[in-house]
């Protein structure tokens, strides 16, 4: 019984992971197709039926390319850099609700992993150490670029946590708990966070795009001034790990943010559908849509990429500290008062 | 029930055997820290240190406090820590030399803390197993009852010293320019 248990539970850390891969890997097939389509060009069609092998191309000459550690670099942090960022990006999905407890004849199989009582700030600590990868790499190549990349990478990221952080606190005042399974259930039906807790769900999307370097907030690799910023002196697969790990990064927040205010895998009429199809289908059903709400987030954040220019980096610090957090620290007045009022 | 006692003494054989390797690095990391001739892999070394702290604060099922001294310590400052170490430039040059009798007196000096220490730990009984009366006590729900209840006082006074701080170092900050635009 118990060793059944734990086989489920690691077929489901192995999907789990397989899925966050083959999403980042398909991510970088959609951001140039889309790049192209916002652009007016075909984008990548050569691999494949409409460019589909692409990103196994791409993959396949990573892995190629010629590894290089440049001489005065220190090796082994030179290497611990990119592991580290996309250990990093996969921890952050043993957390996520990804659906319904599944019912298989007697026996309940729940979608998460694990359903940890301090679940948000397990997924924020996790961010808080992404950027580790990210500085030990910068500073590692030994490369003024990179140390440049490395240090407004930490100064951003530090920055933005701080209101994201904040946001979280209003979001806690709603749902009165810490764990992300239970934020899930609150949201059953159409009771989304995101209708109490507009300005937070704002202010928490911001802080996701500073936190994964996506545009407008991609200043740690700004190509105009620093190169390619941390990552100037990285070549091979330890530069696709770096890439790779932003992807994942955007996929885990996509899920985060629809998991935390756009009601994960809750739909309006979700009892009425389980009802008519069963205890499998349904919360399957129910999964399908909490994908779907993660790739209308994936497909939002390439959509800004191509939209909006970078900013510039005392702009950046402008709107972190002056605009982002007396906002999120006004949101958490307002949630306040609000429930005390309500109740 | 013989099988689930036994059940227990394996968990808890593995519970021992799991506190002694992480104290054991514990150690063995924060001795690196110091001997490192790098600052900045002595803070590395100094990140991996909290780390088996974090392990230590689940090891006690105080999830709270493992998951902020996560997102605190490791996650903030030491981010700040080593981003300072990057801006300044350390090395041989310019490592400050001290004279011998400094360094035999900090040998001293560390020694007598260390007897000190000891001599502490020994009088306050430690050594007695601790044994937690509830061990749901370092869960989020008990741990804020606790603390804005008994010890409100305390915390927000707490809040205050850390208010005090934060507006000195902008103080600290800002002066600096008005001097110097003075004197432009």
């Amino acid at each position: 019984m118990e060793l059944v248990d734990i086989g489920i539970k690691f077929a489901l850390v192995a999907v789990i992971f397989g899925i966050s891969l083959v999403v980042a890997m398909y991510s970088t097939y959609a951001e140039r197709k889309i790049a192209a389509f916002f652009q007016d060009r075909v984008g990548p069609n050569r691999a494949g039926p409409f460019g589909m092998f692409q990103p196994l191309a791409d993959g396949a000459k990573m892995f190629m390319k010629e590894e290089i550690i440049p001489t005065n670099a220190t090796p082994f942090l030179f290497i611990v850099g990119p592991s580290l960022a996309i250990l990093t990006a996969c921890i952050g999905s043993a957390v996520i609700p990804w659906g319904q407890n599944l019912t298989v004849g007697d026996k309940v199989i729940p979608l998460q992993v694990t359903d940890i009582n301090v679940g948000i700030l397990y997924i924020f600590g996790v961010v808080s150490l992404g950027v580790y990868g990210v500085m030990i790499g910068g500073w590692a190549s030994n490369n003024k670029y990179s140390l440049l990349g490395a240090i407004r990478a930490a100064s951003q990221n530090i920055s933005y946590e701080i209101s994201m952080g904040l946001s979280i606190i209003a979001l806690l005042l709603v749902t009165g708990t810490l764990s992300l399974g239970e934020i899930a259930q609150q949201q059953h039906g159409w009771h989304w966070n995101v209708i109490y807790q507009p300005v937070g769900f704002i202010l928490f999307l911001v802080c996701a795009f500073a936190e994964t370097n996506r545009t407008p907030f991609d200043l740690p690799e700004c190509e105009t001034e620093l190169v390619g910023g941390y990552h100037t002196e990285y070549s091979s697969m330890k530069l696709g790990f770096y890439l790779f790990a932003e992807y994942i990064n955007m996929f885990i927040s996509s899920a985060v943010m629809a998991t935390l205010y756009w009601g994960g895998y809750n739909y309006p009429g979700m009892d009425w559908v389980t009802a008519h199809v069963g205890p499998v289908i349904g919360p399957l059903i129910g999964t399908g849509v909490f994908f779907t709400k993660i790739f209308l987030f994936i497909f939002f954040f390439m959509w800004v990429r191509w939209t909006i220019p970078r900013f510039r980096y005392d702009q950046l610090m402008d709107l972190g500290w002056k605009i982002l957090i007396p906002l999120a620290i006004a949101n958490i007045v307002v949630t306040g008062v609000w429930i005390t009022l309500a109740s | 029930m013989p099988n689930l006692k036994a059940g227990q003494k394996y968990i808890e054989n593995i519970n021992m055997i799991t506190f002694y390797f992480i104290a054991f690095l514990s150690i063995f990391f924060s001795i690196l820290v110091i001997s490192a001739k790098n600052p900045v892999h002595s803070i590395l070394y100094l990140i991996l240190t909290f780390f088996t702290f974090t392990i230590h604060y689940i090891l006690l099922n105080a999830q709270f406090l493992a998951i902020v001294n996560f997102i605190v310590y490791m996650g903030a400052i030491l981010v700040l820590f080593l981003y300072t170490l990057m801006l300044i430039n350390l090395n041989k040059e310019s490592e400050p030399v001290k004279p011998f009798m400094v360094k035999m007196a900090a040998v001293f000096g560390g020694g007598i803390l260390a007897v000190a220490l000891v001599a502490s730990l020994k009088i306050t009984g430690t050594s007695d197993p601790v044994v937690l009366k509830d061990p749901g006590l370092g869960l989020v729900k008990n741990l804020g009852k606790v603390l804005f209840n008994e010890f409100l006082l305390p915390f927000e006074v707490s809040s205050v010293l850390l208010l005090s701080a934060m507006v000195g170092a902008v103080l600290l900050a800002t002066k600096d320019t008005k001097e110097t635009k003075a004197i432009n």
